[in-house]
């Protein structure tokens, strides 16, 4: 046979890893026929809304749902006495704690879940929300976590023996009632003899302010509960689908064979679909008592106000170094505002994520982290919103701490990170808080940065325009924002990461066809990452068939197989690493196949991109497609028919992927309205699947950066109520207020994956924040500014200027 | 209920008629009694785009508009911009440009865009930015959208100009 393309035709004609295929899912989603949780309409079915309290802190003395029950359509109202005879009037969180289904005698936040209306339709559930009557008594509320910690107020009175004494909580002793939880890390008293002998110290205090991943789509769920086949049917905006099942077989007493949990179409999670809500338990119970499909869906106000929020961290740093810029030792702690339940979305060990990554990219010798959570009236959460477990705080913190530690040693920031870098020969790197760094070259891409954007002319021109504003010729500021982080994602080793005790591995399943196309299914489940196009990228190179005759499946519990979802970038670190492996599979049962049909011995035959070659003789080969069809249609000797293979895959390390990003901005003092002029990003993500994928993903990381970091907030007033419940007031931008992002790349493939990949789709969110927040504050810093809190909206931008006497 | 009424509306160029409470709004209309599930619900607020539709000829939030105003309407969801056989050239060129991600945005914001065409035939990058800025992407930061928008306006302009 002779072939007629050539080698590098036939690498093209995979679409494997490194192009950028276009995505599979696009046309679909263009057209309109995306499958969203709220598209699944099912005979018969009913719809569930929640009432909830106006208050903060109140005692619920009463609950009169009659007139609600009169009110034509109306099918049930359910409250916490319903739901207790089946113990489900409280659910356990993925932090250990356990949170109220519906209110059970008080509320502790507003927005809290109360009753559970179920009606024919939407609208007829609404009028009847309104119609219960719920009688409270209201409570002092508690917004302030430094003032809970001191308060006699007792939020949680579960959480208290009878004899007023504190029990320990799942992570260990307790301080006070409204204690949660102390986790430490590293030295502290080396830590702290190290800082009060050092040459130099800056300390800062910083409040990483409360926000909310808020994703376009609201969270739902359909439950259909077939009674005649015992089979609990459920839909939602899942992006731990496995976990789910395993938890509604946990607290509903349905055998997990009986409970399939489907995600759909998910439209964007960014860690808000992570946890278990109320409205999906509501929404099972309800199938349950009327023996008809029920639909939640929440609207957005309910997002903002009762779903899972992310960070509210008030973090106090020291930091110590030599007169020259050389950093001896770190000293972090945290207050932890975790609201009124602990329902953060952590590994089981971390009940502060990943924080003590807040090394970040720097050799520092000693250092110590300490965390208190602490419990107040306000929405429960916690979870990690576009990063790994709690990685953006840390990130912030080290990279506010860095340009503080520069103010004091009056020295140029981006030389105290050069300064201050692991070296790539160090690598792996054991950080003083316990990780092992496994690859990086941080200098070069940090070099690549400064040239790529002229630091240097930037900085002269900074400097220009310092002179310019102070002689009254602009009043225009300039800030040159740095950051470079270290993302510690793909979560985890199962020897140290579990959620609700299943270990963090993740899975892959392929089934190659007779025709030789084939189905993929995989533990995850995207929620925009495009995972049926690059999954199915990896599988292409592994397996040599062509990314467009595999299917990938996810997010059915009923086919896939198990796995722990996709957040904290684990989808390519975990499953990922779990395709390659299944690939790799199947190409050994495939060479043994084609070793059969060329007649020689296994060993003498080797893969090339889409077939097997006999070695040293190319032209005798068996292309994949020829040996999936004789996988079928053959008898070979000693193999069983099929090709078909799984990989669980529990992964040696985390991934630690790195980025150096550059934001230059002109800040109007008079309107405190930023301008981004340029934002230059520079991510290395180890091996690159589809180029085009990542920097999708890394534009949309930097835009929900921007936001946060430029006026996005979950406020509360004293009284608890939700100041920013609405699209109005709270801050998403618009195309109007985003720049253009340019991208760029190192490589430094990870070497205990198996195929180098560390995962991209979080690490713009983790550098983009501190980058944006550093810009804003170094064009103050020529005018005295230290530190002033995100976000930095127009109003605190003006403040900070007026602050500083620049409107004098 | 007794307080329904009559609605006749023209979606994607086929006649409804229905009986629906007034103060049902458009979306839940078409997306519940119609099937019409490309446009979404994200705010109920109007601030989002996910509920964009055409009616009578202008782009409008169908999230905040009662179905007894849209009495006798002609309405253009994602659904009557182009067929599985022959997208619509912005369908096309929000696939070749990854205008989109998780796609929840996309049906809006795509129908904001054919409008947009329309209006302005020859937009600068800053009038598709302003013209697109009701309608919240949360996954693609808008530089893609932007591109993809872009890219269809010289195409369509492109095959008018062979046409003529």
């Amino acid at each position: 046979m002779k072939d007629e393309i050539t080698r590098d035709e036939r690498v093209a004609n995979l679409k494997g890893m490194g192009c950028s295929r276009k995505r599979v899912e696009d046309s679909r989603f263009t057209q309109g026929k995306g499958n969203y949780v709220d598209d699944i309409k099912l005979p018969g079915m009913l719809h569930g809304d929640f009432v909830r309290s106006p208050y903060a802190h109140a005692r619920v003395k009463s609950i009169n749902i009659d007139a609600a029950m009169a009110l034509p359509g109306v099918v049930a109202v359910l409250t916490a006495k319903d739901l207790e005879p089946l113990n489900l009037h409280w659910m356990p969180t993925l932090a250990g704690d356990k949170q109220m289904v519906l209110a059970d005698g008080k509320v502790l936040f507003q927005g809290q879940e109360v009753a559970f209306v179920v009606a024919n339709d939407r609208y007829i559930a609404a009028d009847a929300v309104e119609l219960v009557e719920v009688d409270y008594e209201e409570l002092e509320v508690i917004v302030d976590p430094f003032k809970s910690l001191q308060s006699d107020v007792v939020l949680r009175e579960d959480m208290v023996a009878e004899d007023g004494s504190v029990p320990n909580g799942a992570h260990g002793p307790r301080k006070h009632p409204n204690h949660i939880f102390t986790w430490e890390a590293g030295e502290e008293e080396a830590t702290n003899q190290v800082i009060d002998n050092a040459e130099v110290v800056a300390t800062e205090e910083m409040y990483y302010h409360r926000t909310h991943p808020c994703p376009l789509e609201t969270c739902g769920s359909v439950a259909s509960m077939d009674k005649v086949n015992g089979k609990l049917t459920l839909w939602g905006t899942f992006q731990a689908p496995h976990v789910v099942r395993t938890v509604a077989s946990l607290l509903s007493g349905i055998e997990e064979h009986n409970i399939r949990v489907v995600s759909p179409d998910i439209g964007g999670g960014f860690g808000n679909k992570v946890g278990v809500y109320p409205g999906y338990v509501c929404s099972i119970v309800a199938s349950i008592v009327t023996g008809v499909p029920v639909k939640w869906v929440e609207d957005r106000m309910e997002n903002l106000m009762s779903t899972a929020f992310a960070r509210d961290y008030w973090m106090k740093g020291k930091i110590s170094a030599t007169k020259d810029g050389k950093i001896t030792g770190l000293h972090c702690h945290v207050t932890a505002d975790h609201g009124a339940f602990d329902a953060c979305a952590d590994p089981t060990k971390f009940p502060a994520g990943f924080m003590n990554i807040c090394t970040g990219s720097y050799d520092i010798p000693v250092a110590y982290l300490g965390v208190d959570g602490v419990y107040t009236n306000k929405a429960p959460g916690g979870v990690s919103y576009r990063c790994s477990f709690r990685v953006t705080e840390a990130v912030y913190f080290i990279e506010r701490m860095i340009e503080v530690l520069a103010i004091e040693l009056n020295m140029d920031p981006a030389e105290l990170r050069s300064i201050n870098f692991i070296k790539k020969e160090q690598f792996p790197y054991t950080a003083a808080l316990g990780w092992e760094y496994d690859s990086g070259d941080y200098q070069t891409a940090w070099d690549k940065a400064l040239v790529a954007v002229d630091y240097k002319g930037l900085r002269e021109e900074q400097a220009q325009r310092v002179e310019d504003f102070k002689a009254g010729k602009t009043r225009k500021v300039m800030g040159i924002g740095l950051s470079f982080f270290t993302e510690i994602v793909g979560a985890g080793p199962v020897k140290n990461c579990d959620i609700l005790g299943m270990g963090m591995f993740d899975s892959c399943e392929i089934r190659i066809h007779p025709t030789g196309s084939a189905v993929a299914r995989l533990g995850t489940i995207s929620q925009g990452q495009g995972h049926a196009t690059t999954f199915a990228q990896i599988l292409a190179t592994e397996i040599g068939l062509s990314a467009e005759s595999i299917t990938i499946e996810e997010g059915d519990t009923d086919t896939a197989p198990y796995g722990l979802g996709t957040y904290g970038s684990r989808s390519t670190p975990v499953a990922g690493a779990a395709a390659a492996m299944a690939g790799r599979k199947i190409r050994a049962k495939a060479q043994m196949i084609a070793a059969y049909l060329l007649e020689v011995h296994d060993n003498d035959v080797e893969f090339d991109v889409d077939r097997f070659v006999v070695k040293g003789s190319p032209e005798q080969f068996k292309t994949m497609k020829e040996v999936a069809y004789a996988a079928y249609n053959q008898a070979i000797p000693g193999l069983e028919p099929g090709l078909e293979a799984v990989s669980y895959y529990d992964p040696p390390n985390m991934t630690y992927p790195f980025g150096a990003y550059v934001c230059v901005m002109d800040i109007d003092v008079d309107t405190g309205v930023p301008e981004i002029r340029r934002f230059y990003a520079l991510d290395d993500c180890g091996t690159r699947i589809n180029p085009m994928v990542i920097d999708g993903q890394i534009h949309g990381g930097l835009t929900e950066a921007l936001a946060v970091a430029l006026g996005q907030e979950i406020a509360y007033d004293d009284m608890g109520n939700v100041k920013t419940g609405t699209l109005m007031d709270f801050f998403l931008p618009t195309a109007w207020e985003v720049p253009n992002y340019e991208t760029d790349f190192t490589v430094t493939p990870s070497p205990h994956h198996p195929i180098g990949a560390k995962g991209v789709g979080e690490s713009p969110h983790v550098g983009g924040v501190p980058c944006f927040s550093n810009a804003v504050q170094d064009a103050f810093r020529p005018f005295g500014n230290r530190h002033t809190n995100m976000p930095h909206d127009h109003w605190r931008i003006w403040q900070t200027a007026n602050d500083l006497g620049m409107h004098d | 209920m007794s307080n329904k009424m009559h609605v006749k509306l023209n979606v994607n160029g086929e006649d409804h008629e229905f009986l629906a409470e007034p103060r049902e709004l458009l979306i839940y209309a078409l997306r519940e009694k119609l099937n019409i599930t490309g446009p979404h619900v994200g705010c109920e607020t109007s601030h989002c785009g996910a509920c964009t539709v055409t009616m009578n000829g202008k782009s409008v939030k169908s999230c905040t508009v009662f179905v007894a105003q849209a009495n006798g309407a002609e309405v253009t969801t994602i659904e009557g911009l182009g067929t599985p056989d022959a997208l619509h050239v912005l369908q096309e060129n929000f696939k070749e440009h990854h205008g989109l991600q998780c796609g929840f945005c996309t049906p809006g914001m795509i129908t904001r865009a054919a409008k947009l065409l329309e209006e302005n035939p020859n937009p600068t990058e800053e009038d598709v930015r302003f013209g697109i800025a009701g309608n919240i992407c949360r996954c693609t930061g808008y530089q893609n959208i932007v591109k993809s928008i872009l890219s269809a306006a010289s195409e369509l302009n492109a095959s008018k100009e062979a046409a003529q």
